[in-house]
């Protein structure tokens, strides 16, 4: 999340301290980063809804506390992060997750699916057909895989801050985040391969 | 993948770091060296960079509902607070 630098920046003291204003600027600049976080965590707009709420409810709560050691949209990914798995605990929805791709002994994901689907038009690419197909796929990830994707790639934060949302060193957010990767390609190749062999018939 | 079955296994290893610009410079032609001469990777790793694109895409295009977002501030208690479009 990028804080917007046409915005005012939120006055950490002040919003410290309990300010009310500072807490909206904070709220104001966040909460679309922050649900849509939490809409691909759980795909579900009303559990979304309800991860952003405790997200910022929580945030006021602690905010005391935060010391700025890191960036204040980190912080508040890390929070809505922990608010989105603890959902998805509690419905077990993480039960879905299936592996794709053949996995080495060393842990690296070998791909499969060798097709070219990048030469079809943006337009079919990103159809309502194939952004459903999109977040399906992202829902097949362990939610562990799913939150260092949406973090790195989704939301742009970079290696460092994706680990420090998820407590996590480097070095295991970038396996995460390989596995997520060639797994959504995976996922993605044998769709649009599909797709274009429609086309051929 | 299966000619250079080392040298395809040496792409998938440093494929994030490739496609994040974290390779030196040494690996990084290295790895581009054997890109262009295999098919097969050539198409991983376009597939690869495409699907995070889509991904990126797809979140752009995600916003907050503005109902979703009044509620937000009603249940913390911030109508006065925040700026009115």
């Amino acid at each position: 999340m990028n804080e917007n630098t046409t915005q005012k920046p939120v006055d950490l003291n002040a919003l410290r301290e309990g300010d009310k204003q500072a807490f909206a600027d904070m709220v104001q600049q966040n909460s679309d980063h922050v649900y849509r976080l939490a809409l691909k965590m759980t795909g579900n707009p009303q559990d979304a809804e309800d991860v952003m709420q405790e997200t910022f409810i929580k945030a006021y709560d602690h905010v005391a506390g935060f010391e700025g050691r890191s960036k204040l949209s980190t912080w508040l990914y890390r929070i809505a992060t922990n608010e989105a798995l603890m959902l998805l605990r509690k419905r077990k929805k993480s039960t879905k997750h299936i592996e794709e791709g053949f996995e080495t002994d060393d842990g690296d994901v070998l791909p499969v699916q060798i097709v070219d689907w990048c030469c079809l038009p943006e337009k079919e690419l990103m159809s309502s057909e194939s952004q459903d197909r999109l977040r399906d796929a992202a829902l097949t990830l362990s939610d562990a895989n799913r939150a260092a994707f949406l973090l790195r790639d989704v939301e742009g934060l970079t290696t460092r801050e994706a680990a420090e949302a998820l407590d996590i060193s480097q070095s295991a957010l970038k396996v995460r985040l390989m596995r997520a990767r060639m797994q959504l390609r995976e996922e993605l190749s044998e769709y649009f391969a599909s797709r274009m062999a429609k086309e051929q018939i | 993948m299966h000619e250079h079955d080392m040298e395809c296994q040496d792409i998938v290893k440093n494929l994030n770091g490739y496609i994040d610009g974290e390779l030196d410079s040494e690996l990084c032609s290295q790895l581009e060296t054997h890109i262009q001469s295999c098919p097969k990777c050539q198409v991983v790793v376009n597939t690869l960079k495409k699907t995070i694109h889509l991904y990126q895409v797809d979140g752009e295009q995600t916003s907050l509902p503005e109902d979703a977002r009044k509620r937000l501030y009603a249940c913390l208690d911030l109508e006065d607070y925040v700026e009115k479009d």
